[in-house]
């Protein structure tokens, strides 16, 4: 039942992902709008399968590498519409559209891992923490995919080059206000679930920190993201730099996400979660 | 009916032979008084663009009228006959409705696509209006008019990109900051181009404008214009901070502001954009200043380059507008056409009606004293009889056209009841 949910998902995304590019492409305003509908729809059916499967575990589904894709795409998708309900940059959704589809995609295709969780694994602290960290996540992915949007834009900016590109990307103002309002919503949420994990390492393991290979590369993202935010106020660092670091942010926490498990051994390892019976 | 557009325009009379016709015009009052004095004339619209002054008319004899329009435009003291020998155009029917629309549309202007010219043929109307020299054919031809230039605009891309260094300026600021609201300007130096761009970038509601010039009056004086002040040349580093967007158009030989001046700035404005555009012929900005973080320079041949881009655009989809305007222009056409068969119609039915009166009258002579009920059923008969018969022939009228030569069936119904019994009765006009 839930793979039915997640089909139809992984459908409605697609959709949205054509309807999207044809928006990018042709820049006819109805498009843009299924467009919007489509995803929002998709979102209703990503919730549905969610619901049902965290009825049928009893917990969040974190513990493979694809439940936590299925669930940062979940994430992604709803930071998204909720932004440009806000805040129109009607062109992100030809890169978020995708994204959102590969995540679904990836959820589906990686094997289901069956077996026992750890009641560790099971506690509401836990949930707190990955709730936090996704949507820290998220708004970053965000900042990192307008931030590609900025760079692209201003080098035809300042390369006068006046073509397809510049009349259908935004403003750079409009561009560096999206970095800005992620980085100081996802940089607090990032924080929070990592201080929130922290917490429950030393009720749980006796220590706040423990060096394992996930934490030292997010501390690293953390690092850069904290530069960023801190010239941002300090010095009015924008821009390009801004969109730069903003990437590079997120580079690290994909390859803390995605790398961290397949090279590195330690107890955030998704292959550790569960037990084989 | 005919529809009569005659009038000089950019391409055909020089500007200075527009200028005195438009002379013509603010007396507006005696112009639409001659018109309608003249019987030639039925309706008429007289309106003058930045480019043209032509007259919209609705005549039955267009070959007087023409004659009689030329006239009343060579009336100006100072106007020679010989200036109007080459540069006074008449179009008639198809071709005039469909000029009027291209006018309507900006698809005869200079600059293809302006948006001011529909406001100036609304404003002509209104006054056409106000002496009601109009009636219901340039009525309709005037609302279709606007309604056409109304569908270029929004269907074709004509005006989206702007054809002007000016106006190419703004819309790359645009891209920059997004709103242009609340940011301030800085202007150095006084040229006519950088007005333009400054009348633009008001039009926009930048917040604060600032002219610094090397003769302080003339600065003074733009700087009133525009609602800013006024600096002298020396505090431009100091204005530069709180500048967004910099136009720079002095005549100065060398360099004026160099990159590590920018760099400078940039780190005390805490690197706030900063848009420099510099349209002085010595450049009076370094080159080198695009390559700063956050500054974005354009001259001269950067915004051209905009420009000429756009004008290819433009004309792209001018073609479109062109289909446009030809397809509306055989939709209103075909409107004049089923117009022109009412006097028929009403002629055929007031013949008849008087037929009916006269033999009526004649009946009811010889038949003596009779009931009122006796006299309507008489009435009734002959109206239906009438009716019946006339039924038809309308009908042939209104649906049976042979488009290829519309006047023929007209002429064959007029001919066939009689209605003009003035006009010569021999075959004459036969094609």
């Amino acid at each position: 039942m839930t793979n039915f949910f997640l089909l139809l998902t992984l459908m409605a995304y697609f959709g949205a992902t054509g309807l999207w590019l044809a928006y990018f492409l042709v820049q006819r305003e109805s498009y843009y709008r299924a467009g919007g509908w489509v995803m929002a729809g998709g979102l209703a059916l990503h919730s549905l399968a969610l619901i049902q499967r965290v009825w049928s575990l009893g917990h969040l589904p974190a513990a493979s590498v694809g439940e936590a894709l299925l669930l940062f795409g979940w994430v992604l998708v709803a930071a998204f519409l909720l932004l440009i309900w806000r805040y129109p940059i009607k062109v992100l959704g030809a890169l978020v559209a995708p994204l959102a589809a590969l995540m679904v995609s990836g959820a589906l295709l990686l094997p289901r891992e069956h077996g026992t969780i750890s009641p560790l694994l099971k506690s509401f602290w836990l949930t707190i923490h990955i709730c936090l960290t996704l949507m820290g996540y998220a708004a970053l992915a965000l900042a990192c995919l307008g931030g590609i949007l900025y760079l692209i834009q201003e080098r035809q900016i300042k390369g006068k080059r006046f073509g397809f590109f510049y009349r259908r990307l935004p403003s750079l103002s409009v561009l560096d206000t999206l970095n800005y309002w992620c980085l100081t919503i996802g940089f607090p949420l990032l924080t929070a679930g990592i201080i929130c994990g922290s917490l429950y390492a030393q009720h749980t393991l006796g220590n706040f920190w423990n060096w394992d290979p996930k934490e030292i590369l997010t501390i690293i993202a953390w690092l850069i993201y904290a530069v960023l935010l801190h010239e941002r106020l300090a010095a009015g660092w924008r821009g390009r730099r801004a969109a730069l670091l903003a990437i590079c942010g997120f580079l690290v926490l994909i390859f803390t996400f995605v790398g961290a498990n397949l090279w590195f051994a330690g107890y955030h390892n998704f292959a550790r979660f569960i037990q084989q019976p | 009916m005919n529809l009569l557009l005659c009038g000089v325009n950019h391409k055909t009379a020089p500007v200075a032979l527009r200028e005195k016709l438009v002379c013509l015009i603010p007396d507006a009052g005696v112009a639409y008084e001659h018109f309608q004095a003249w019987p030639e004339i039925a309706e008429s619209l007289l309106y003058n663009t930045c480019n043209r002054v032509e007259l919209m008319c609705v005549t039955e004899t267009p070959e007087e009228a023409a004659a009689l329009v030329r006239k009343f435009f060579g009336r100006h003291p100072e106007i020679a006959p010989a200036d109007l020998e080459t540069s006074f155009y008449v179009h008639r029917g198809q071709e005039a409705v469909q000029h009027f629309f291209r006018v309507a549309a900006s698809l005869d202007s200079m600059v293809v696509g302006e948006p001011q010219i529909l406001g100036q043929m609304k404003a002509a109307y209104r006054q056409a209006t106000e002496y009601r020299s109009t009636g219901p054919i340039l009525n309709r031809l005037v609302h279709k008019a606007f309604s056409v230039a109304k569908r270029v605009r929004c269907e074709t891309g004509i005006g989206d990109h702007a054809v002007s260094v000016s106006y190419a300026a703004v819309t790359m600021a645009k891209k920059i900051f997004g709103d242009l609201a609340g940011k301030n300007v800085l202007l150095l130096g006084a040229g006519e181009m950088a007005e333009l761009a400054l009348e633009h970038l008001k039009g926009q509601g930048v917040a604060r404008i600032t002219v610094a010039n090397r003769t302080l009056s003339r600065g003074v004086q733009l700087a009133r214009r525009f609602g800013g002040e006024a600096v002298s040349l020396e505090e431009t580093q100091d204005q530069l901070l709180t500048a967004d967007i910099l136009i720079s158009s002095t005549g100065a030989g060398d360099i004026l502001i160099t990159r590590d001046q920018v760099k400078g700035v940039m780190r005390r404005r805490k690197q706030r954009p900063l848009f420099l555009i510099d349209i002085a012929v010595p450049r009076d900005l370094d080159p080198g200043i695009n390559d700063l973080d956050n500054v974005y320079l354009y001259n001269i041949d950067d915004l051209k380059e905009v420009v000429e881009l756009n004008w290819e655009r433009r004309k792209h989809e001018a073609g479109k507008a062109e289909r446009l305007v030809a397809a509306e222009t055989l939709k209103f056409l075909h409107w004049l056409e089923t117009l022109e068969v009412y006097p028929t119609i009403i002629a055929l039915k007031d013949k008849a009606e008087a037929i009916c009166q006269a033999e009526l009258k004649k009946t009811l002579g010889q038949l003596g004293p009779l009931t009122i009920e006796q006299r309507q059923a008489l009435e009734v008969l002959t109206a239906s009889v009438t009716q019946k018969l006339l039924h038809d022939p309308i009908i042939f009228l209104k649906r049976n056209r042979r488009p290829k030569n519309p006047h023929q069936e007209l002429d064959l119904v007029r001919r066939l009841f009689n209605l003009d019994p003035d006009r010569n009765q021999e075959p004459s006009e036969e094609d």
